[in-house]
């Protein structure tokens, strides 16, 4: 399931996947945002809370199902799905 | 940016504010603000025991309204809900603009805007302030939080942050009651300035152009163009938002085609949306915070964090949890129990002490079985509501209500839901009255409206009695695979019916009649914090209230017409004989014995009891008698009435309960014309299938239609759930009696 959705994110988006995403950071590393893909309703909601290019991204840690992903960022915690995760490409630090 | 277009009498047209009316004007101050800002506590602390929840002159949404008067200015304050943004997505989220803008019909924009700001969280927070800005109406800063600011060493420069900002900025600290002095006398001031803050941010010149020439395009009158400027950013930055949805429905959808043209030139021109505006804001923002606020370089571990570490921890986390919901749980389950039977006790008392006082007749029946008891089986819900409310509004404002849905949104994903619906579910197992008034916490509209439609297929309380008197007489006392004893068993498959369907209804109401844009989850994970008990008091008096003035009315009437159904056509054949029965009785037992079976008869001849005959050959394929089909039939307005119908038409008297050894012995002694027992255990589980899907509780419709504001979604849930529990029930007794 999981490697069906990776499949259809590379293909529709021509993520390179070598690219990193917020969903494939572990607990405690950071990343700067590089891009947000799609120009739906979600990037306006993420970029409208703080999520803009250059910002940096923590994860805090995974909810104890695995999902939804609690990270920080401009000094607050929110919660969201790794699906929505997936979008956010990182540059490692 | 320029302001707010004046009147044209489209729907979506700007009004002046409200004209004066002599001595006694009265301005409008609306509330708007980040959610977890302490927006709530602000209000409350500024307009006290005035607050009521109400309507925005004009809106249909309801809000929290209250009133303060600073130097002899009176104020009507309006909270609006919690927002990130001014970029409506969804037509619930179109309200808050409207009223801002002050469009539609006899909706005037506010006279004032009280921007409500959380200090540690400022550049966040600004930029909302931005669009607020841009509206063009008086605004005023109300900064929380500063005392949390301060313990994480944030250093604010508040009167240049004045200066940037063009309009004042108030401290406070809600809690403590500080500053709301200085917060109504700045709105006062500010609502007799004349003048009117600018807009700040500065787009790009071919944004700007591109506005101009939408404005051109678009109809006149008196020489002004039709929407305001405001209205037409937001068109084209949000696509596919709210407003593009209800422009193309008024204008045509030519200015869809416009827009999104106009939207290809942008990127054309190096200027996407959305992400023109986002930049162009932050950049602003960057900038004043760079100037007025000194964070420290390394933040410490706050008490959030470290009990963060802890509630959501694999083990620990999920322990917390459960405990949490268990006590939610148990206090509405067993907790309400005393206070509702006292209640019940009490109208029972006071309709025996007015029945006394009134002769025998339609009038006393009217007065003692249609209104006391109406009145009686409204009542009787308040203290489930107003503690599961108290409880709730805990777990809001102390910050633990987001890490619930944090723990359970996995759950509740894998059926097209989030975590923000686990509590009302939770709680309908109680009672679906309080489970779907808490839906509010929902923010997405189609999620929310999912939940209350599968809501009351959560195995209530009301329906324990019903499984506890049948199961107790027709289900065998054996022990299956050693251990298990079938009737616990039993009990447990009831309570697990409605949650092995609600799942695939929810699945596929979200792919039908509610699909849309995928909600996307993004839930901000607060800073811990005490509890305000004026938040939670209040919270518990208000809801408590809504529903007994609101529902409250709609249970009384369909109590008042379940009566006059049972109670009439007048009977005088069945008067006459008893009264003649009665004449010849020769002891006082007798003749109470004689009152029961003449109010069985009654029952038995009634429009109810004809209705019953009527849909015999309907309730025959499940198994039942006409007697179960009429109990069942008067049982809909309230499923635990069943128990008190059946001891009426047993002739045993309504005054029976699920542990009544007379009820279960009449009931096992009935029998078919060919003498085989009316009652099965397939018979009896039949019934239970039934009632553990069917929609019988003229209190959840009443809530749904005040929740959804439509008859339609009521309508909905009562057509759905008593189609399944009907099919539910003929594949039991059908299947059933092939196998056996």
């Amino acid at each position: 399931m999981a490697a069906r959705i990776d499949n259809e994110i590379e293909n529709h988006y021509h993520l390179i996947p070598m690219d990193r995403t917020l969903a494939d950071l572990s607990p405690n590393e950071t990343g700067r945002i590089r891009a947000i893909l799609g120009g739906d309703g979600l990037s306006q909601r993420l970029a409208e809370m703080g999520f803009t290019l250059g910002q940096l991204v923590r994860v805090v840690r995974f909810a104890p199902l695995g999902d939804p992903m609690q990270i920080r960022i401009r000094g607050f915690n929110v919660a969201l799905r790794r699906n929505e995760a997936r979008r956010i490409v990182l540059d490692l630090l | 940016m320029a302001v707010a277009a004046p009147a044209a009498p489209a729907s979506l047209s700007a009004h002046s504010p409200v004209p004066h009316r002599a001595a006694e004007r009265r301005y409008v101050v609306a509330v708007i603000g980040n959610p977890n800002t302490g927006k709530t506590t602000l209000f409350n602390a500024l307009t006290g025991l005035t607050q009521h929840t109400g309507n925005y002159p004009g809106v249909t949404v309801e809000s929290a309204i209250g009133e303060f008067t600073v130097e002899g200015t009176h104020f009507l304050a309006v909270d609006l809900p919690g927002t990130y943004s001014l970029a409506p997505r969804a037509p619930d989220e179109m309200i808050a603009v409207k009223v801002l803008l002050g469009l539609g019909e006899g909706v005037h924009a506010p006279d004032a805007i009280l921007c409500v700001l959380d200090a540690t969280n400022l550049d966040r927070n600004l930029y909302l302030l931005t669009q607020v800005l841009d509206i063009g109406r008086p605004v005023v800063v109300a900064l929380t939080m500063t005392d949390l600011a301060h313990k994480q060493g944030i250093v604010i420069d508040f009167s240049e942050l004045e200066k940037r900002l063009g309009v004042p900025v108030v401290p406070v600290q809600a809690n403590r009651r500080i500053g709301l002095l200085a917060v109504r006398q700045a709105l006062g001031r500010a609502v007799r300035d004349t003048h009117r803050p600018t807009s700040l941010i500065h787009f790009p010149a071919v944004f700007d152009s591109e506005i101009d020439s939408l404005l051109q395009s678009l109809p006149h009158t008196n020489g002004h163009p039709a929407l305001p400027r405001f209205l037409l950013e937001r068109l084209l930055i949000d696509a596919g938002g709210a407003i593009e949805a209800e422009l193309a429905q008024q204008l045509g959808s030519g200015i869809r085609t416009q827009t999104e043209a106009a939207r290809t030139r942008l990127a054309a021109a190096g200027a996407p949306v959305p992400q023109v505006e986002v930049d162009s804001r932050y950049h602003w923002i960057t900038q004043v915070t760079e100037a007025t606020i000194h964070q420290p370089l390394t933040i410490s571990q706050t008490w959030t964090d470290r009990i963060d570490k802890v509630v959501t921890h694999k083990v620990w986390g999920l322990t917390v949890f459960l405990v949490a919901m268990a006590i939610t749980f148990q206090s509405i389950f067993s907790w309400a129990a005393p206070v509702m039977d006292g209640i019940d006790a009490l109208f029972k008392a006071i309709g025996t002490r007015v029945g006394d006082l009134l002769a025998e007749g339609p009038l006393r029946s009217l007065v003692v079985d249609g209104l006391i008891g109406g009145v009686g089986a409204v009542v009787v819900f308040v203290p489930q509501i107003a503690i599961l409310f108290g409880l709730i509004a805990l777990l809001e404002d102390s910050g633990y209500m987001a890490r619930a849905a944090f723990l359970m949104d996995r759950v509740m994903a894998s059926f097209g839901l989030s975590g923000r619906s686990f509590i009302p579910l939770l709680s309908s197992f109680a009672c679906a009255v309080p489970g779907i008034m808490s839906t509010r916490s929902i923010d997405n509209r189609r999620d929310r409206i999912t939940t209350i439609l599968i809501a009351p297929l959560m195995s209530c309380s009301a329906r324990l009695p019903v499984y506890v008197l049948l199961i107790s007489a027709f289900i065998p006392v054996q022990t299956v695979w050693g251990i298990v004893g079938l009737q616990g068993l039993t009990l447990f498959a009831m309570y697990l019916i409605g949650l092995v369907i609600a799942p695939p209804i929810a699945f596929v109401l979200k792919r039908t009649a509610l699909r849309g844009e995928p909600v996307p989850f993004l839930l901000e994970l607060p800073p811990f914090k005490v509890p305000a008990w004026r938040v939670v008091l209040f919270r518990m008096y208000d809801r408590s209230w809504a529903f007994l003035r609101r529902a409250g009315t709609i249970i009384l009437a369909t109590t008042v017409l379940v009566w006059a159904l049972s109670y009439y056509p007048n009977q005088n054949r069945v008067a006459q004989e008893f009264y003649a029965r009665r004449a010849t009785a020769s002891s006082a037992e007798e003749i109470v014995h004689l009152n029961i079976e003449e109010a069985g008869a009654r029952l038995r001849e009634s429009f109810l009891g004809q209705a019953g005959r009527t849909i015999e050959p309907f309730v025959r394929p499940l198994g039942w008698d006409w007697k179960i089909g009429m109990a069942t039939l008067a049982s809909f307005p309230a499923r635990e009435v069943i128990i008190a119908a059946l001891g009426t038409i047993y002739n045993l008297g309504s005054d029976q309960d699920e542990g009544s050894i007379e009820l279960r012995e009449a009931m096992q002694a009935e029998r078919w014309p060919d003498g085989r027992p009316v009652y099965t255990p397939l018979v009896a589980l039949s019934i239970m299938v039934f009632f553990a899907l069917c929609c019988q509780c003229g209190a959840t419709l009443a809530t749904i239609k005040r929740e959804t504001g439509s008859w339609g979604y009521a309508a909905f849930t009562f057509t759905y759930m008593t189609s399944l529990a009907y099919l539910a029930a003929l594949v039991v007794y059908q299947l059933g009696s092939r196998l056996v």
